[in-house]
């Protein structure tokens, strides 16, 4: 087929030809770095150690990495490290367990009926314009400072996030694959199982991930005003006796829970939702 | 052979369809049989109305008035001008959306094979090319068996090769599934090419119904076909068109 046709010369090449011209520039990110994620804050921590090093950084201010890991072995052998950890873990993941299920729950019922929507939907963007962390002094009156409490404004703080998201995605579903259920005669709970769920999985997702650092958020902050256990709880001791090293420990551990909660979610995502192929991939 | 099926019961019966857009009247009391089998092409200048009137054909605009007859068989499908097929659902799973029963992943595979899709069943919509999408919704429209389907310029946002394939294809669907078919479309070949009965569409009602008694498969050098085009491209003003503008 190809014999009448002279075959181009194989040394000439595409940029010898057009030398002048530029290469194409890419607008996409471009490849993935391998553990990328794990870089930035590799990056901190080297500074973080080398101004330590240095002597840059007085101990008092901001103790050395390797100190704050010490500090952080010896509290866990022979401090109350270990119960504070699972005691602050219990209240964030109920507290999300909560805030995901009701938020999911709501935004379903406001999202796939007009009743729902009328009655749901401006309720919780007038709540949304309150900040949840304000609603402490209310929620103490009425709870007491248990943990009853402490789970109920971590689940309002993770809820907003993701309603927010979860609802915007069912109703900003394609008008053209609502016409296509018409066509194929879904019912309507296939309509939802098969088109509305699966098309506001992203959107879910965003909200999720954002919920997921809203509730560590929400957790420093109550566990350093009213509490007797817990992360912030010993940080907020370690204040009084001018122990940064604690602090820091605490901070560390909330840092790592925060990007392991985070992780755990993407993860979960991508799995979720292999169909998609966008710029994260 | 389109003669023979006029005889029986039409698939296709509608009277005096009219449909207003505020002012604008688009359906002006619009009158269409369509026989079993019969593969009709509907033209118009854009903005005539002929997707409204397949969605009205499709029972997907609930703002039609009519003279109380209207007619549609009871499977029916469409075929739209974007694919859409639903990006987190496998091919197979899109092309069996809403079918039920133990028979059903064989027949939505037996379905892509004969779109000439088979073993990317288990792909995602995304790996597909514009034209593999579109036999994939065509696929999906044969799994029920249709006795009318509805094509609203299925082949318009396709190159021109592939478009001649689908053309064919189309075609050799139909030889062995017989639906009715109402293919709406902008591009006069294609329209003589494909139909057995080419209508024109303008101020809301059909103003041309042409027979183009030319058996299949027709090829688009064919000189006979020179003729209809000629009689569509008048009915559709593209003449007058050239002529107000040169003068």
């Amino acid at each position: 087929m190809t014999d009448t046709i002279a075959p181009p010369s194989p040394a000439i090449t595409a940029g010898e030809l057009f030398p002048k011209r530029r290469k194409r520039r890419r607008l996409g990110p471009g490849k993935r770095i391998p553990y990328g994620t794990f870089i930035g804050p590799a990056v901190v921590l080297a500074i973080w150690a080398l101004a330590s090093w240095l002597g840059a950084l007085n101990w008092r201010t901001l103790p050395a990495p390797w100190t704050v890991v010490t500090t952080g072995i010896h509290l866990w052998h022979t401090g109350t490290l270990k119960p504070d950890i699972l005691v602050s873990l219990r209240r964030a993941a109920l507290g999300f367990a909560a805030g995901a299920s009701g938020g999911i729950i709501l935004a379903l019922l406001s999202g796939l009926s007009r009743v729902g929507e009328a009655l749901i939907d401006s309720t919780v963007q007038v709540k949304r314009a309150i900040p949840s962390l304000g609603l402490i002094p209310l929620f103490i009156l009425w709870m007491g400072i248990g943990e009853g409490f402490k789970v109920a404004i971590i689940a309002i703080g993770v809820f907003i996030p993701i309603y927010i998201n979860t609802f915007a995605a069912l109703i900003g579903i394609d008008t053209r694959y609502v016409e296509l259920a018409e066509v194929v005669q879904l019912s309507r709970w296939q309509f939802i199982k098969e088109v509305v769920i699966p098309g506001a999985l992203p959107g879910l997702f965003i909200g999720l991930r954002l919920g997921v650092v809203g509730s560590w958020l929400s957790l420093v902050v109550l566990e350093q005003i009213n509490a007797t256990s817990g992360l912030g709880y010993m940080m907020y001791q370690a204040t009084n006796y001018g122990q940064t090293n604690v602090i820091c420990v605490g901070l560390v551990i909330y840092g790592i829970f925060g990007f392991a909660s985070d992780r755990l979610v993407r993860i979960t995502e991508r799995k979720v939702l292999s169909w998609r192929t966008t710029l994260s991939n | 052979m389109a003669h023979d099926a006029q005889q029986l019961e039409p698939a296709v019966r509608v009277r005096g369809l009219v449909r207003r857009f505020g002012d604008r009247v688009v359906l002006d009391g619009l009158d269409l049989d369509i026989a079993r089998g019969e593969f009709v092409a509907l033209l118009g200048k854009s903005g005539s109305g002929k997707t409204t009137l397949l969605r009205t054909l499709a029972e997907l605009d609930h703002d039609v008035e009519g003279d109380g007859e209207f007619v549609t068989p009871e499977r029916l499908s469409v075929v739209f001008q974007d694919s859409r097929l639903l990006p987190w659902r496998r091919i197979v799973d899109n092309v069996l959306l809403g079918a039920t029963g133990r028979e059903a992943p064989a027949r939505g595979r037996n379905a892509l094979a004969e779109v000439g899709l088979a073993g990317r069943e288990r792909a995602w919509p995304s790996e597909l090319s514009g034209g593999e999408a579109q036999r994939a919704a065509l696929a999906r429209s044969l799994v029920w068996e249709p006795e009318l389907l509805l094509a609203d310029e299925p082949f318009g946002a396709l190159d021109a090769l592939t478009r001649t394939r689908m053309h064919a294809l189309l075609r050799e669907l139909c030889e062995r599934h017989h639906p009715a078919v109402l293919l709406v479309t902008h591009d006069v070949d294609e329209a003589v090419v494909l139909a057995d009965r080419v209508l024109v569409l303008a101020d809301g009602r059909i103003r041309v119904d042409l027979h183009i008694d030319i058996r299949h498969p027709r090829s688009y050098r064919d000189s006979r076909l020179g003729e209809y085009r000629e009689q569509l491209l008048n009915a559709l003003g593209v003449f007058e068109d050239l002529q107000t503008a040169s003068a």
